[in-house]
C-alpha cells in the first residue's frame, strides 16, 4: 500500500511517497509521476523519507523515466531514503543513474543547479 | 373384466329373483345377490377408473372432461341403439316381456353407473388438483361415507329417521364444500374454457337422458310387477334393482351433477377474465425465460431480445426500443415496430424539451407525455414509458415502450415491466460474472503453464568439475517468478555460472527468463570477459524488455587452471564468499547496473569485471532477493546478516547440506510453508 501526496513549492513538484511500493502499488507511483510530467513539471523532487520498502517493480518505474527525462530535460531528485531502501537502489546500480540526496535542502539545491 | 362379470351375475340374479317373485316361488339365488352384485360392479368400476384416470399423469383438464364426455357418448350411443332395437321390435311380445325390459333396464343402469363413476373419478382429480391436508381428508371422508351408503343399501337396516336425515345433510354439506374447489378453472385458457363448457353441456345432456331412461324403465318394471303379481307382497315387489331406491346412486348422481353445474357456471363466469390469467401466466413464463437464459448458454443479446419481447407482450405496447451499452461501452439499439430513425427522433425530441425522468433513467415514473409527443411531427405515439436496466447499480441500458393511445400504461404494467427490466439486469450481471470467472480460470491456467515453462528452463543437471561441488535450489511462489540459474562448461578448465532475477511476475517474467537463458547459452560459449557478457546481454535485451522491466544478474567464469573467479554483477544481490583460510564470510562490494536499465551504449560504464581467487574449502553463495527479503511473522526481513550467519554455521558441510540448512532456517524464520516470493540459491564449494 502506498500513498502519494503531491505539492508544489517554488515551481518544483514534490511527491511524497508514504508506505510500501510493490508490484501493484508501483502503478500509483507511475501515475503520479506521469501526472506531474503531463502537467509540465520540469523539476520533480521525490520525498522518500516515509518509503518503507520498494520492490523491483517500483524501481522499474523510476528506471523507466530516466531516458524520457533526459530527452525532455526534466530533472528528478530523490531524497530522504532510509538505508534499507537506498541499499536496494545501490544493489541494482540504479543509484548511479538517478539523482539521490540525503535531505530536502540538498535535493532542492541540486535540482535548481541542474535546471539552470 | 371384474365389472363385466359382476354385471352379468347381477343381470342373471336379478332376472331370477324377479322371476321367482312373480311365480311366488322361493328363488334359487338369494334375494340379496343382485344388490351385492351392483355394489361389486360399482367398486370394480371405481378401481378400474382409479387406475385408468387417476394415475394417468399426462391428462390435462380438458382431457379429463373429454374422458367424461367420451364415456357418456359411448354409453348414450349404446343406450340409443337399444332403443332402436326396441323400436324395431315394436309391440311384439318380446318387447313387452318383463324380462326383456328388465335386461334392457339393467344394461342402461350399468351404463349409467359406469358413466357416473367415470365422471366422479375425473371430478376427484379436478377437485384435488391443488391439494391441501384438509381437502384430502374431506375427500376421504366423502368416499368412505359413499362406501358406507353403498353397503348399507344391501343390509336392510331400518334406521331412525334422524340418522338418515343427518347423514343426508352431512353428505350434502361435504359435497358442496368439495365442489367449491374449482382452482383448475383458472389454468384453462380461453379456448380450453369454451371446449370445457361444450363438454360439460353435453355431459348434462347424457346425465339427463340416462336419468330419464333408467327411471322410466324402473317405473315400467315396477308397474308391470304390480300388475302381474298383485298377490306378491309389496316388499318383494321392490326386490328388483330399483335405481331410485338405491341411496348411493342418488348421492353419486347428485354429486356428479352438482360439480358439473358448479364447473359450468364457474367457467362461464371466468370467461371474461381468462385473458388476464393467460397474461399473468405468460409473464411468469417470460420471467423464467429471462432468468434461465444464463443457464442455457445464451448470449446477452438474447436476454435483450427476450426482455423486449416480454415487455411488449405484457403491456400490449405498439412499439418499443431497447438501447443497451455493451461491455465495451458500445451502444446498440434494438427496436420493435419502430424504425431506428424514429426512435432517435423521439429521444432527441424529448431531450430537446428537457423531459426529465423518462430517458435519463434518473426516475422510473411514467408520465403523461401525450403533449410532448404530440408536438413531434409524424409521430403516431402518444404515451411512452421507460425503464433503466441496471447492472450493479450502474445503468447499462434503457427500455422504452410506446403506445398510440394517450395514457396507455397503468400501474400494473409499470410494475411488471420494471420487474422484467430488473430481472434482465440480474441476468446480464450473471453473464458478466460468469465470463469473468471463465477469464480468471483461463488466467490461472496460463499461470500454470508459465510455471511449468519456468521450471523447465532451470537446468536438471549442473556442470560437474573436479574443482568444486555445486548445488542449486529454486522454489517459486504460486505466482510465477523470474528466478534463473544455470551453468555451462566453456572449455576444460573454465565453467560459467549465472544467477538472474527478472523483474515482475507471471508469464512475462517466464518469457524474459527464457530470453536470458538463450543469451546465456549463446554468449558464454564464446568465452567473453564477464563485463563483455553483460554489455552484450544488455544490448540484446534492451529492445526486448518492456518499459520498466529489467533483469538483475551475476555472471561468473570459474577458471580452475588459475583458481580464479572472474565475475560481473549487473544489479544482482551481492555475492557471499566464505574464505576457509580466514574462517570469515563477506559480501563482495562492487558496482554494476541491472540489464535493461540503460538502453544506450554507455552501459559499459556501469558494469565491471571483478576478480577473486579461491582456495580449498572456500564457499561461494549466490542468491536472489527472495531470500533476504523473506519476512518473519513480525514483518522483519531475513536480511544479509542472518544469511551470512546461517552459511558460516554450516560451512564445513557439503553444498547440498548447507543449502538444506539454509532453506530449513528460512522456513523456520517465516513460520509458514507458503512463500510469497521465489527462493533461489546456488552454493559452490571449492575442493
Amino acid at each position: 500500500m502506498v500513498h502519494i501526496k503531491r505539492l508544489q513549492e517554488e515551481g518544483t513538484d514534490i511527491l511524497a511517497v508514504v508506505g510500501e511500493i510493490d508490484a501493484s502499488s508501483s502503478i500509483e507511483l507511475d501515475l503520479a509521476i506521469a501526472k506531474s510530467v503531463g502537467e509540465g513539471a520540469t523539476r520533480i523532487l521525490v520525498d522518500c523519507s516515509a518509503l518503507e520498502y520498494i520492490s523491483s517493480a517500483g524501481l522499474g518505474v523510476f528506471m523507466s523515466y530516466i531516458e524520457e527525462f533526459r530527452d525532455k530535460n526534466i530533472n528528478m531528485v530523490l531524497f530522504g531514503m532510509k538505508d534499507k531502501v537506498i541499499n536496494t537502489f545501490q544493489i541494482l546500480g540504479l543509484a548511479d543513474l538517478l539523482h539521490i540526496r540525503a535531505n530536502k535542502l540538498e535535493a532542492k539545491k541540486l535540482v535548481n543547479e541542474l535546471s539552470v | 373384466m371384474g365389472a363385466a362379470v359382476t354385471w352379468l351375475v347381477m343381470v342373471f340374479s336379478d332376472v331370477t329373483v324377479m322371476f321367482s317373485n312373480m311365480k311366488g316361488l322361493t328363488p334359487d339365488v338369494p334375494m340379496w345377490l343382485p344388490r351385492v352384485m351392483l355394489d361389486l360392479y360399482v367398486i370394480c368400476l371405481f378401481y378400474y377408473y382409479k387406475f385408468k384416470i387417476e394415475r394417468d399423469e399426462s391428462l390435462n383438464f380438458t382431457d379429463l372432461l373429454w374422458r367424461v364426455f367420451a364415456t357418456g357418448l359411448v354409453a348414450t350411443v349404446f343406450s340409443l341403439s337399444l332403443r332402436m332395437v326396441d323400436f324395431l321390435l315394436g309391440s311384439t311380445r318380446l318387447a313387452s316381456n318383463i324380462f326383456f325390459i328388465d335386461v334392457e333396464y339393467l344394461i342402461n343402469l350399468g351404463l349409467l353407473m359406469s358413466f357416473l363413476v367415470a365422471a366422479g373419478t375425473c371430478w376427484k382429480r379436478l377437485i384435488l388438483y391443488q391439494k391441501s391436508k384438509w381437502l384430502i381428508r374431506g375427500w376421504v371422508v366423502f368416499e368412505v361415507i359413499l362406501l358406507i351408503v353403498l353397503l348399507s343399501d344391501n343390509i336392510q337396516i331400518v334406521l331412525e329417521e334422524w340418522v338418515i336425515i343427518t347423514g343426508r345433510v352431512l353428505i350434502c354439506i361435504l359435497a358442496l364444500v368439495l365442489s367449491a374447489n374449482m382452482k383448475w378453472v383458472a389454468y384453462l385458457n380461453f379456448k380450453q374454457k369454451w371446449t370445457s363448457l361444450l363438454l360439460l353441456l353435453l355431459s348434462f345432456f347424457y346425465l339427463g337422458y340416462f336419468f330419464y331412461t333408467v327411471n322410466k324403465f324402473s317405473d315400467d318394471i315396477g308397474n308391470q310387477l304390480k300388475d302381474l303379481a298383485g298377490t306378491v307382497n309389496p316388499e318383494d315387489a321392490a326386490a328388483f334393482l330399483d335405481f331410485g331406491a338405491h341411496a348411493f346412486n342418488i348421492y353419486l348422481f347428485s354429486f356428479v351433477m352438482l360439480y358439473s353445474i358448479f364447473s359450468f357456471l364457474v367457467i362461464l363466469f371466468n370467461l371474461p377474465t381468462s385473458s388476464v390469467f393467460e397474461q399473468k401466466l405468460e409473464e411468469v413464463v417470460n420471467f423464467q425465460r429471462i432468468s434461465q437464459s444464463v443457464q442455457t448458454e445464451q448470449s446477452e443479446e438474447s436476454v435483450y431480445k427476450i426482455l423486449l419481447e416480454s415487455s411488449v407482450s405484457s403491456v400490449f405496447a405498439d412499439a418499443a426500443w431497447l438501447e443497451m451499452k455493451g461491455e465495451h461501452k458500445e451502444a446498440t439499439l434494438q427496436t420493435y415496430h419502430i424504425s431506428e430513425r424514429d426512435a432517435r427522433k423521439i429521444q432527441e425530441h424529448l431531450g430537446a424539451r428537457h423531459v426529465k425522468g423518462i430517458l435519463d433513467q434518473s426516475s422510473d415514473k411514467t408520465k403523461n407525455l401525450s403533449d410532448q409527443l404530440a408536438t413531434l411531427k409524424g409521430n403516431r405515439f402518444r404515451s411512452i414509458m421507460a425503464f433503466p436496466v441496471l447492472v450493479k447499480g450502474e445503468k447499462i441500458g434503457t427500455l422504452a415502450l410506446l403506445k398510440e393511445l394517450p395514457e396507455g400504461f397503468n400501474k400494473e404494467m409499470t410494475q411488471i415491466v420494471s420487474a422484467f427490466a430488473n430481472q434482465a439486469g440480474i441476468s446480464i450481471e450473471n453473464f458478466r460474472l460468469l465470463k469473468e470467472a471463465i477469464q480468471n480460470e483461463r488466467y490461472k491456467e496460463e499461470l500454470k503453464i508459465a510455471k511449468t515453462v519456468q521450471k523447465s528452463l532451470l537446468p536438471d543437471k549442473l556442470e560437474k568439475s573436479d574443482d568444486f561441488d555445486i548445488s542449486a535450489f529454486s522454489e517459486s511462489a504460486d505466482e510465477v517468478g523470474g528466478d534463473y540459474y544455470d551453468t555451462l562448461r566453456i572449455n576444460d578448465h573454465q565453467v560459467s555460472l549465472i544467477i538472474a532475477d527478472v523483474s515482475g511476475k507471471g508469464t512475462t517474467a517466464a518469457f524474459h527468463m527464457s530470453q536470458m537463458k538463450g543469451i546465456f547459452h549463446s554468449l558464454s560459449q564464446q568465452a567473453p570477459e564477464p563485463k563483455d557478457f553483460m554489455v552484450r546481454a544488455n544490448q540484446a535485451l534492451r529492445y526486448c524488455l518492456e518499459r520498466g522491466s529489467f533483469i538483475s544478474a551475476t555472471y561468473f567464469v570459474v577458471d580452475s587452471s588459475k583458481q580464479i573467479i572472474y565475475y560481473s554483477r549487473a544489479g544482482h544481490c551481492p555475492v557471499l564468499i566464505y574464505k576457509a583460510a580466514e574462517k570469515k564470510a563477506d559480501y563482495l562490494v562492487d558496482k554494476g547496473t541491472a540489464l535493461g536499465m540503460i538502453k544506450g551504449k554507455d552501459y559499459c560504464n556501469f558494469v565491471e569485471t571483478n576478480t577473486i581467487s579461491y582456495a580449498t574449502g572456500d564457499v561461494m553463495v549466490l542468491f536472489t532477493d527472495g531470500i533476504t527479503e523473506a519476512k518473519s511473522p513480525k514483518g522483519e526481513e531475513f536480511g544479509l546478516e542472518l544469511l551470512k550467519k546461517t552459511i558460516v554455521d554450516s560451512v564445513e558441510e557439503s553444498p547440498k547440506a548447507i543449502q538444506e540448512k539454509l532453506i530449513k532456517r528460512l522456513y523456520e524464520y517465516t513460520g509458514t510453508e507458503e512463500i510469497d516470493d521465489d527462493y533461489t540459491t546456488m552454493i559452490v564449494k571449492f575442493k
